[in-house]
């Protein structure tokens, strides 16, 4: 159980052990490694947003100098169903599909072959040899077309899951549907009655950095593969049952990531780099460029959202009524499941509905993004509320306390709540001096809360005691947010040592024990769990060889303050016994000094946020300003609260972006029109204001420290509080992201 | 008895059964108990999290249900 303790070391600010590093261009990213004999590989995409494939020609690459290596679809077991593990959503032969097509191409950019040559010009040079005939087929691209009887199919083969007697082939892949109470009841007993239609586009993580790997791959079909990514054990999984080989004969070693927001917690280029390398020899390098980036790997969902929701004139919710469609991409697995129970989730409601969607459209297949599927829907019903709240002329602050969940009250999803921090969030904000100032002429302030249920997983940890009593952290969590410092606090805390005396390193699949995906929010918690258990373990083991030194029993050394000391009672004349000390005698007493731990941990505690922002909106050309942005957050407790902020941060920016700027823009031929950052427009400095944080810190009771997770819920407030601002600018309410200029404009046209 | 609350997405499986009591003493009684029960259960069941009394396992396994307990089938939960 955490109780509110003065910890020495958690809590603290140290410099980033990887900051010098990024800075100065030494850390080493997933395209920087040069091996050797090293070879290029490349990705010929469709051009086609819908087509069968009637023929590919690999030859005439293939006799080209300085080509080593072709492959295409016919190159690929077959695979079926099978689990992605980690989070991806979909199957694991979706995913083998999707990283290289088969019979048929499902989207602009889909991956048909792949060539390795001894330069990237050579290699772009063998793509364009390579004949496809295609038939092309007509796309369907708008989600509620593409749910109509008579909707082109995506996949002829697919029949909705979640509903009886699916006889019939269609786009909708699975429906879901979450409900209490009764609505007819609750709706009657509503003074005020809101209903609206919302739609949120098709978004992309935006990581800076691009995927790309570098396989090595011997004659006997074993090696190593370096990547970027947030999970290389499943990485590794799902490269070796693609290419139905043996997860043992491949090493996957993580590069330092610039990027991933759950975008790199799927393969794309590894199982292709791989089959290259197996077949030529060489070690084979692949990078995406930024269109490739944004044509043929994950973004997150685009939605079509209805709510209706009823209020008394006191602000009681009497009933919340939702609908929501998906964009799953091309193959089935939005994140409907958590976008559903994640709606109502900040609030007491006795009578709810929400139905979900999950549907086939001729897009890229969608991939994680911080909180999958809750921006969306809580976009909808945030918007609604504040839409209440003018009608009731409340403070919107003030109608989400009086419907606030507690500990006890019965999430919409089932369990009743333990301990977490909305009202104390609310509380905050309404205290603010960004709240309590008036808000600005000509903007407007938007309210939202946001929510995530934060999740656990396995993970696992080694704590080596070097020579001299410093301390070496090896774990396997690829480090996307700070958590090797996060890492070393918890270790240094619990050895009782000081913090510049740990390191932390991110270990190889083949040097560290299995660890999910660093993702979900989980890996301070879970990772964090095991390296906390890892030190007790080394403390378990110091106290035995310091009972051993001074011939006592084991039960009679305590350990305080990074040393063994006696017990209260032992007559011993002995000095304390640091860990410098331990590890000097270890040879004595029987070897090095470890420790280690597996963990599958459960009991992750959920984080709630409220954002508010100041947005003034020209209305000439319907640029917006945003004035100022808020994000409080109840992170648990925050072991490095500086990347506890800057997570706040990222997440308020990324989301900041979505609701004003970023989608996906396609003609009616399934083609993307602004694959690259000059026409996919996220936020860069000069747009924003210093994104304002304040740490709300209920400590998680199933955590050693009190760690909740923090990654997930920063993005999914942003996108409502954002369009309230706006609309409460304008003075008329804007339901479709983005609220770029000219959808502003067009709105205030309308 | 503990109460037991399956989601929408089990009523298909389980004849429209919505919640039912249980004597389990631990999740992996429980389970042995609903696949015997329901056997088309098996599949959603081992792809669900479950929260008991309020906290939320991905993967239970020996985890207590107390005569009063309150458990509920949920959705694995993911994330980026």
């Amino acid at each position: 159980m955490a109780e509110a303790v003065d910890y020495k070391q958690i809590g603290t600010r140290p410099v980033r052990p990887d900051g010098v590093d990024k800075v100065t261009g030494r850390a080493r990213f997933g395209a920087d490694l040069i091996l050797p004999n090293m070879v290029h590989g490349r990705v010929l995409r469709s051009p086609h947003a819908h087509a069968r494939i009637k023929r590919i020609d690999l030859s005439p690459a293939l006799e080209m100098e300085g080509v080593v290596a072709a492959i295409s679809g016919a190159d690929f077991p077959d695979i079926e169903g099978g689990e992605v593990g980690g989070e991806g959503g979909g199957t694991l032969g979706d995913v083998a599909k999707n990283i290289m097509a088969r019979d048929k191409v499902v989207y602009h950019g889909h991956a048909v072959a792949a060539v390795a040559a001894t330069s990237p010009a050579l290699a772009n040079a063998a793509l364009e040899a390579i004949e496809v005939e295609y038939e092309p087929l007509p796309p369907v691209l708008d989600v509620l077309a593409a749910m109509e009887d008579d909707a082109v199919l995506v996949n002829e083969n697919n029949f909705t899951q979640g509903v009886e007697n699916a006889d019939k082939p269609s786009n909708v892949a699975a429906v879901g549907k979450l409900a209490r109470g009764d609505l007819d009841e609750g709706f009657a007993a509503a003074d005020l009655v809101i209903e609206r239609e919302y739609q949120v586009p098709m978004a992309h993580q935006g990581y800076i950095e691009p995927h790309a790997c570098v396989a090595s791959i011997d004659e006997t079909g074993r090696g190593s593969v370096w990547c970027c990514t947030q999970g290389h054990f499943e990485f590794r999984a799902n490269t070796a049952k693609i290419l139905n080989k043996d997860i043992a004969d491949l090493k996957f070693i993580a590069s330092e990531i610039g990027g991933g927001f759950g975008g790199k917690t799927v393969v794309y280029l590894e199982p292709l780099a791989v089959m290259l390398s197996e077949k030529c020899g060489h070690p084979v390098k692949m990078t995406m460029t930024r269109e490739e980036v944004f044509r043929a790997t994950g973004p997150t969902s685009g939605t079509v959202a209805r709510v209706k929701l009823g209020v008394k004139n006191d602000g009681t919710i009497t009933a919340a009524d939702a609908w929501v469609a998906f964009e799953a991409g091309a193959f089935a697995g939005a994140p409907t499941m958590p976008g559903m129970m994640a709606i109502y989730a900040p609030y007491d409601i006795e009578n709810f509905s929400v139905e979900v969607f999950d549907v086939l459209v001729n897009k890229p297949k969608v991939a994680a993004y911080r909180a999958p599927g809750a921006p969306q829907t809580m976009h909808a019903f945030e918007c609604a509320l504040d839409e209440a709240a003018i009608a009731l002329d409340m403070d919107p602050l003030d109608l989400r306390m009086i419907n606030a969940a507690e500990e006890g009250t019965q999430a919409p999803y089932g369990p009743k709540f333990p301990p977490i921090g909305f009202k104390a969030c609310l509380e905050a904000a309404k205290a603010h001096p960004n709240y309590t100032k008036p808000v600005p002429e000509g903007a407007g302030r938007g309210v939202s809360a946001g929510f995530w249920f934060n999740i656990g997983m396995q993970s696992s940890a080694e704590i080596n005691i070097n020579e001299n009593g410093t301390v070496m952290v090896i774990e396997g969590s690829p480090d996307i947010g700070g958590s090797r410092a996060s890492m070393c606090l918890m270790a240094a805390e619990t050895l009782g040592v000081e913090y510049d005396k740990v390191r932390a390193q991110v270990g190889d699949t083949e040097s560290t024990g299995f660890c999910n995906v660093t993702g979900g929010s989980r890996t301070t918690f879970a990772t964090g769990l095991a390296v906390t258990q890892a030190c007790e373990d080394v403390i378990a083991e110091c106290k035995k060889r310091a009972a051993m030194s001074w011939g006592v029993d084991e039960d009679q050394v305590e350990w305080q303050d990074g040393s063994a000391v006696p017990g209260p009672g032992v007559n011993a004349d002995v000095n304390p016994m640091s860990l410098a000390d331990l590890a000097g005698s270890a040879a004595k007493t029987g070897g090095p000094i470890q420790g280690r731990a597996s963990v599958n941990a459960q009991g992750a505690g959920a984080s709630f946020s409220v954002n508010f922002t100041d947005i003034a909106v020209d209305h000439d050309t319907g640029k917006t300003d945003v004035l100022s942005f808020t994000a409080i957050q109840d992170a648990g407790t925050a072991i490095h609260p500086a990347y506890v902020e800057g997570q706040m941060q990222g997440g308020a920016v990324q989301g900041l972006g979505w609701a004003l700027n970023e989608e996906y823009v396609y003609d009616d031929n399934g083609v993307m029109e602004n694959a690259g950052f000059l026409d996919y427009r996220i936020p860069v400095a000069s747009d924003l204001p210093m994104i304002d944080t304040e740490i709300i810190e209920v400590p998680n009771p199933s955590h050693p420290y009190g760690v909740r997770g923090v990654g997930e819920t920063p993005i999914v407030a942003p996108l409502a509080a954002v369009s309230n601002a706006v609309s409460r600018a304008v003075g008329k309410r804007l339901c479709d992201l983005p609220l770029s200029p000219p959808n502003v404009l067009a709105a205030l046209d309308d | 008895m503990a109460s037991v609350v399956f989601p929408d997405s089990f009523l298909e499986h389980t004849g429209g059964t919505r919640e039912f009591d249980t004597a389990a003493a631990c999740y992996r009684d429980l389970l042995t108990e609903l696949k015997a029960r329901w056997p088309d259960l098996t599949e959603i069941l081992d792809r669900s999290a479950v929260a008991i009394d309020g906290q939320i396992y991905q993967d239970a396994f020996l985890e207590e249900i107390q005569p009063h307990s309150e458990v509920f089938f949920m959705a694995r939960i993911e994330g980026g």
